[in-house]
């Protein structure tokens, strides 16, 4: 065994092991912060086997992607909803949880026959190294092009939704007759005077200089 | 084409001719190279705070420190002995583990990105294909140190702190990534050798920041706030925020911070000389001057020179820019948290958008000046 080899089969040794350990905490661990941390933690992990399979771009874009933004997203936000309160007892709680039992089993099924029925032999092809880039590229913008058009428009769509979000400009209708959404369910925000509705009537006009 | 020394192969060669293994001399040389840039990364903290001290007492008429060492230079090191004794305090209501984790996750990428900054052809950790690529996937690792650090402090100031430190640095990421995007689109790659190859042909007035004027201020800025540095240090605002994520570390953990800020701005200055300065090379071309004199360009001591030039040109024009910077921080007011994120989302990133559509434009029109 050289080196070279020798390193490779103790990265790969430590690389799996703290991604299995990382994700079972993220499981496991009752404190959600905890389980956010770890998940950067397996994101990290799967980079690191990512360079082990020569694939230095697509390591370094998991890095940007997954640690850089979506595990910094999900830190946001439960930094930012940290509400310390019991969630209301939901009628007929079963159906969920039996639910996502069916779920979990149908894709755990899914995944272990795409396991036993993929032929697991490695490649004789020489890596594509550097050059993956290049042909990452060179698929993005042939075959791959609708797939990749679509992430676009789905990015573009959570964009606008953000900002509406964030303006606060549409309030939804409140229809007198109906009763109140519970308060677990409603967005937590200060009602406010729609612009409009603010120039007509403005209480104490000095307040505006 | 293969100019410069290899100090690897040389190094490997003397070895195996005193009878070792390929293979034990390569591992011998594998930590050099990574103990010599981690020495000289930690060294460049004690520059950096020096300077930052005389020169924001030269902006204030004072002296500064003079008494520790000839004008004052080793006062950075006894600060930095004092750190290290100093109380290591962990709040009662602190999450312990994470308020460890935190500076270590902030500092380790940045010691990181060191792997891909090149001082001369071969004096480079490793030549990866991807290198700006991963300086910028290594510089978004940070904010997850930071919001770590402000989360389990249990103070309503650092949580803030953590929560604007990676606001901000997500915010100018996006604009520091497109800045670079249309240099390497100039230079048809993302390793750092290769860009300096790029503009190393015309001396002075081949470097990027004449090809690229907006992409130069735009990275400059947003590397400045990538930093925290002031008029953007909007996360450790004492005024607001006490002193932001960094408010109940005592310590070496307060210093591993204080040592990830400057290596950040040393490392943020290298690779500005890198994507814009040229690099190591110097402002008129070696191989001319050799021409000129009469010296073959394969002359050893002329190869030896030319290496040497170029780490004291490197090192020159970062911190050129760092002087820069601590200029700015000494002259420059704090900006407001609104007007930060305009700046960065309103301002910065629609420029560097049109920035990156006119290189592209460039490119096609005049394939010979824009790299075709």
């Amino acid at each position: 065994m050289t080196l070279a080899e020798g390193v490779q089969l103790v990265s790969f040794g430590l690389l799996v092991a703290m991604m299995l350990g990382s994700a079972l905490g993220v499981v496991l661990l009752e404190n959600i912060v905890y389980s956010a941390f770890l998940l950067g933690g397996v994101f990290i992990s799967m980079a690191g086997l990512y360079i082990l399979l020569n694939a230095a771009f697509v390591a370094a874009a998991q890095v940007l992607i997954y640690v850089g933004a979506v595990n910094v997203l999900i830190l946001f936000g439960i930094m930012l909803v940290n509400k310390r309160q019991a969630f209301p007892q939901v009628k007929l709680a079963w159906i969920g949880r039996a639910a996502t039992a069916a779920v979990c089993a149908g894709l755990f099924a899914l995944l272990t026959t795409t396991v036993l029925s993929t032929g697991w032999a490695i490649s004789s092809d020489a890596p594509a190294g550097d050059s993956a880039t290049i042909l990452i590229g060179e698929h993005f913008f042939s075959d791959y092009l609708l797939p990749f058009e679509l992430a676009s428009v789905l990015l573009l769509m959570a964009l606008v939704g953000a900002i509406i979000l964030a303006r606060r400009e549409y309030l939804p209708d409140e229809v007198p007759g109906e009763p109140m959404l519970p308060e677990a369910l409603k967005l937590a925000e200060r009602p406010r005077e729609l612009v409009s509705a603010g120039q007509s009537s403005s209480p104490n006009p000095s307040d505006e200089d | 084409m293969n100019q410069g020394i290899d100090l690897q192969g040389s190094f490997i060669k003397a070895l195996g001719d005193m009878g070792l293994p390929a293979g034990a001399a390569k591992a011998m040389w594998l930590p050099m190279p990574m103990t010599l840039i981690l020495v000289s990364a930690t060294v460049s903290i004690f520059v950096t705070v020096w300077l930052e001290r005389k020169i924001s007492a030269a902006a204030q008429q004072r002296i500064g420190p003079e008494y520790a060492g000839p004008l004052g230079s080793l006062q950075a090191v006894a600060d930095g002995l004092k750190l290290i004794f100093k109380e290591d305090i962990i709040p009662a209501k602190a999450d312990p583990w994470l308020f460890t984790l935190g500076p270590a996750i902030v500092v380790v990428p940045v010691f990181l990105s060191f792997l891909i900054v090149p001082f001369g052809q071969n004096l480079v950790i490793t030549d990866i294909g991807v290198g700006i690529f991963l300086w910028i996937a290594l510089s978004s690792i940070a904010p997850i140190g930071l919001l770590m650090a402000g989360y389990s402090s249990n103070n309503k100031y650092s949580l803030l702190g953590g929560l604007r430190a990676a606001a901000q640095s997500i915010s100018y990421e996006i604009p520091l990534a497109l800045a670079v995007l249309a240099v390497v689109m100039m230079s048809n790659s993302l390793s750092t050798i290769d860009i300096v190859q790029q503009q190393s042909g015309y001396g002075i007035l081949g470097w990027n920041v004449w090809r690229q004027p907006v992409g130069f201020v735009i990275f400059w800025v947003a590397a400045l706030a990538e930093c925290e540095r002031l008029p953007f240090d909007l996360p450790e605002a004492e005024e607001e925020l006490v002193a932001g994520y960094q408010t109940e570390y005592t310590g070496m953990k307060f210093g591993l911070f204080f040592v990830g800020s400057y290596v950040n701005l040393v490392l943020s200055a290298l690779i500005v000389s890198i994507l814009y300065l040229g690099g190591w090379s110097f402002p008129i071309p070696i191989e001319w001057m050799a021409g000129w004199l009469g010296v073959s360009e394969t002359a050893p001591w002329l190869q030896v020179v030319a290496a040497s030039l170029g780490i004291l040109m490197t090192l020159l024009k970062a911190y050129l820019l760092v002087f820069l910077a601590i200029l700015l921080r000494w002259t420059v007011p704090r900006v407001r948290i609104d007007q930060l994120l305009d700046l960065g989302w309103k301002f910065l990133l629609p420029v560097s958008l049109v920035n990156l559509l006119l290189t592209a434009a460039l490119k096609l029109t005049f394939p010979m000046a824009f790299g075709g």
